[in-house]
């Protein structure tokens, strides 16, 4: 049993590497998918990982299949998306949902079009779809950075982002700088995204920031257990999904996010915070 | 600690339309105001371009020697998720903020003060649960021991008493008088005339313009009730523009 679990990445370097990419980008990626749960825009990293598109395409038409500057196109696409959006969201009477979904929508149809002057399908499936077993030294040391970077201001600027999502209102009026939060909190969302997207494409990436953070919800009451709990079960679904990956061959980056999903799926169910049983079969109440 | 805030010929409108128009006065400082008036009377839009949330499309609030984090602006409704994931003590604290910022930790002191402030509003021993386990007025009593915390010179309240039980209310009015007795300036809009009239030395009675603005007992006179209640509650697409208006803009 433990060779069935161990064997795939003791054997293989490739399986190594894929292993050490899950458990950075779930380092990063958890935390801020709890804070996009809590905030209500659980669809926004979803909006701006189709919003990387263009710019990564952009980068594949200057230089080719080339990962570090598509993922600087990716990057600046992302973060000017995600800077508009907020600022339209600020500055006028527009929904912060309406004015994501107007953008990355215009950002996606401009990188199809930008992909089909150029490029065969091939080439579009692996930006969509990442290739995890190929992960190089130069794409594990970017999605490590991005893994880096994110705790080290998560840690950093914890309380204001937390506070910004609690209770803007406040934030504003107190003049502690709500806006510059909100796009810090953006900012590292898009580079999360753009370090998973060789690693699990950009449609995966978004998996492994949302799927655990719905799921960690139900199992802690305050926002660091519930970040915890988030990136334990990503990096357990990397870990599970590429050995499902590893034994019957099916393609890594849906077998991670599958994964967690079987969790989000228990933790529904069992979910010791607002699980269904819990609810169905609440327990005795107190005297007081 | 006495700062007063002056409105010089306060318009804000909503898409052209007036809902504060041509108000001028002063809070003075140290003041303890209730504004008054029917729904739709511009009390909340004053209250937040006070606050610095809504900009004037006429005249100036001006709040001289008043920083951003020099005024508790206590909403009507808040945008809080009451469901969110965060202690009472960890909401409590964040009236720290001006004092603690974004790298300072808090320390045993604070920690002492934010369970004082929870004392002081009725909510001993509450420190450690989670706000989505608080009925509204207990939140709200949540709210009052932050703004303790803030010890901002100025105070805006909106509708602070709204669905909160008697003895809440009273628990919070003291607060209120307490922050009265050490020179703070405070604004609450209230629709509870008896309490204005019990605990509010000043009161601005409003409909758009001012209507009285003075000393309580002179303001809420039966005659200056009937005129507010008398505003025109009415949406004229077709308003012509304000002649006041041209001439100063």
């Amino acid at each position: 049993m433990a060779e069935f679990l161990w064997q795939p990445f003791a054997e293989f370097s490739f399986m190594r590497r894929a292993l050490v990419a899950c458990f950075a980008i779930a380092l990063g990626a958890g935390p801020l998918g709890v804070l996009l749960v809590l905030r209500r825009m659980s669809l926004v990293g979803d909006a701006l990982s189709h919003a990387i598109l263009p710019g990564a395409a952009i980068g594949f038409l200057v230089a080719g299949f080339s990962l570090p500057i598509m993922s600087v196109g990716g990057l600046v696409a992302g973060l000017v998306v995600a800077v508009l959006a907020g600022l339209v969201t600020r500055f006028t009477d527009q929904r912060e949902d309406a004015s994501f979904a107007a953008l990355f929508l215009i950002a996606l149809a401009l990188g199809v079009m930008l992909i089909s002057l150029q490029g065969s399908n091939m080439d579009v499936m692996h930006v969509l779809f990442g290739s995890i077993l190929a992960v190089d030294d130069t794409s594990l040391l970017m999605v490590a950075g991005a893994g880096t970077i994110t705790i080290l201001a998560l840690a950093v600027a914890f309380r204001a982002l937390v506070m910004e999502c609690f209770d803007p209102g406040f934030m504003r009026a107190i003049g502690a700088g709500g806006l510059i939060w909100h796009l810090l909190f953006l900012g590292l969302v898009v580079l999360n995204l753009v370090s998973g997207f060789h690693a699990l494409g950009t449609l995966m990436a978004v998996g492994l920031m949302m799927v655990p953070a719905a799921a960690a919800r139900y199992w802690s009451a305050d926002v660091g257990g519930i970040m915890l709990a988030a990136v334990g079960i990503a990096m357990v679904s990397g870990w599970v999904g590429l050995l499902l990956s590893y034994h019957q061959d099916v393609a890594t980056g849906p077998a991670i996010i599958l994964t967690a999903g079987v969790f989000y799926a228990l933790s529904v169910i069992f979910g010791r915070n607002g699980g269904l049983i819990r609810t169905l079969y609440p327990r005795p109440h107190l005297e007081a | 600690m006495s700062h007063a805030i002056q409105i010089q010929d306060l318009t804000v409108s909503y898409n052209r339309h007036p809902a504060v128009h041509h108000l001028s006065g002063e809070f003075a400082p140290g003041s303890l105001t209730a504004v008054v008036g029917p729904n739709g009377a511009g009390k909340s839009t004053l209250l937040k371009t006070i606050a610095g949330v809504l900009r004037p499309a006429q005249g100036h609030v001006v709040r001289a020697g008043i920083r951003p984090r020099d005024i508790a602006y206590l909403p009507q409704q808040a945008e809080i998720d009451r469901r969110f994931p965060i202690s009472i003590l960890d909401v409590v604290s964040s009236g720290h903020w001006h004092r603690r910022g974004l790298f300072r930790g808090l320390r045993p002191p604070d920690m002492d003060r934010a369970v004082e402030a929870l004392a002081a509003v009725g909510l001993t021993g509450f420190q450690n649960r989670v706000i989505g386990s608080l009925s509204a007025g207990q939140f709200q009593r949540v709210l009052f021991a932050r703004m303790l915390l803030q010890d901002a010179p100025v105070i805006l309240l909106d509708e602070p008493f709204n669905a909160i039980d008697a003895r809440t209310t009273a628990d919070l009015l003291r607060v209120v008088h307490r922050w009265h007795g050490e020179s703070r300036t405070v604004v609450a809009v209230l629709h509870d005339l008896e309490q204005v009239r019990h605990n509010f030395p000043q009161t601005l009675l409003m409909a758009r313009r001012e209507i009285a603005w003075g000393p309580t007992d002179a303001t809420l006179s039966a005659r200056n009730l009937l005129r507010a209640r008398a505003m025109a509650e009415s949406w004229d697409d077709n308003a012509p523009v304000c002649e006041q208006g041209f001439e100063n803009g």
